[in-house]
């Protein structure tokens, strides 16, 4: 049997686009967000790292703000606020893995913005605080 | 007389119940987490080791993660499984005879007898806060090494 020499290349080609369908870039969340707000909210008019900022840093009627755990410093480590486990910074600027893994993305704004609002944040919400964090350190 | 006799029975007494909680206790080396429980338990406290609480303890646990000990650790069903499946392979045996699994490792009876030692100021330090936060004085808990040789309470 003769195989295509292109085989090889298609293979490797195919396994490339997977393998880059897995790991993300801060950049492809905040396409997907965008694309989610614009249809939560028909005025969508981008997203703002200021308000990101004024978010992550308060508290919204709860115990906790994004900040109780990741601190006012995104590019620092930070540490849980119940059980003291250290956690490694937010910010992709300082830590490259973050925002890369679209099944980690999903679970921690799942857990977290329960925890912190008592409810699932919208897209919006979420573009914002990831404006701020993608804008720290540019 | 009789007195003598009776503080020697009482002290053969507690160096026999020493004994017996020396040998339950064993060397406090403890199963390591798997890489998923690890990765997934791992991620706010670290991965506490499943010898520590009963099948029953785990199942309850893990079947009520949304509201775990006042914050949102689900999962997905699949990761779900596969964690509780390691963690009722693991499991201590039984000890409590409530009607309601014991849910917190520091509410075990063991728990409380090893740690009996431990002044209030030491958990109340910044630098434990918590019982949950075995790594502050057990340095390879993470490994599942709970032994003595390991314990360094933080001044």
């Amino acid at each position: 049997m003769h195989r295509s020499p292109i085989f090889p290349l298609v293979a490797a080609v195919a396994f490339l686009v997977t393998a880059s369908a897995a790991a993300e870039t801060p950049a492809d969340f905040q396409r997907s967000f965008e694309t989610s707000a614009r249809k939560e909210a028909a005025g969508f008019a981008g997203f703002s790292a200021q308000r990101g900022a004024a978010f992550f840093k308060t508290t919204h009627g709860r115990e906790w703000s994004c900040a109780s755990c990741h601190t006012q410093n995104p590019t620092a480590p930070g540490r849980h606020a119940k059980t003291d486990k250290p956690i490694t910074p937010l910010a992709p600027v300082a830590n490259a893995e973050r925002f890369t893994r679209p099944d980690k993305v999903e679970k921690w704004f799942r857990r977290n913005c329960n925890d912190v609002l008592g409810r699932a944040c919208t897209a919006s919400e979420k573009g914002d605080v990831l404006a701020y964090l993608m804008a720290i350190g540019k | 007389m009789k007195q003598v006799i009776r503080s020697g029975f009482l002290a053969l007494l507690t160096v026999a119940a020493t004994g017996i909680g020396v040998a339950l206790a064993g060397d406090h080396r403890y199963t390591a987490p798997s890489p998923t429980v690890k990765a997934e338990c791992g991620s706010c406290h670290i991965a506490y080791p499943p010898q520590l609480l009963p099948a029953r303890s785990w199942r309850a646990l893990m079947s009520d993660l949304e509201k775990h000990f006042g914050t949102d650790a689900s999962l997905d069903p699949q990761t779900t499984a596969t964690i509780t499946a390691f963690l009722e392979q693991n499991a201590g045996r039984e000890r409590s005879f409530s009607v309601q699994p014991v849910l917190r490792i520091s509410d075990t009876r063991w728990f409380v007898h090893e740690h009996d030692e431990v002044s209030s100021s030491v958990w109340k330090s910044p630098k434990v806060k918590s019982p949950s936060n075995c790594a502050a004085c057990h340095s390879n808990a993470e490994q599942g090494d709970f032994s003595e040789h390991n314990v360094h309470i933080p001044k």
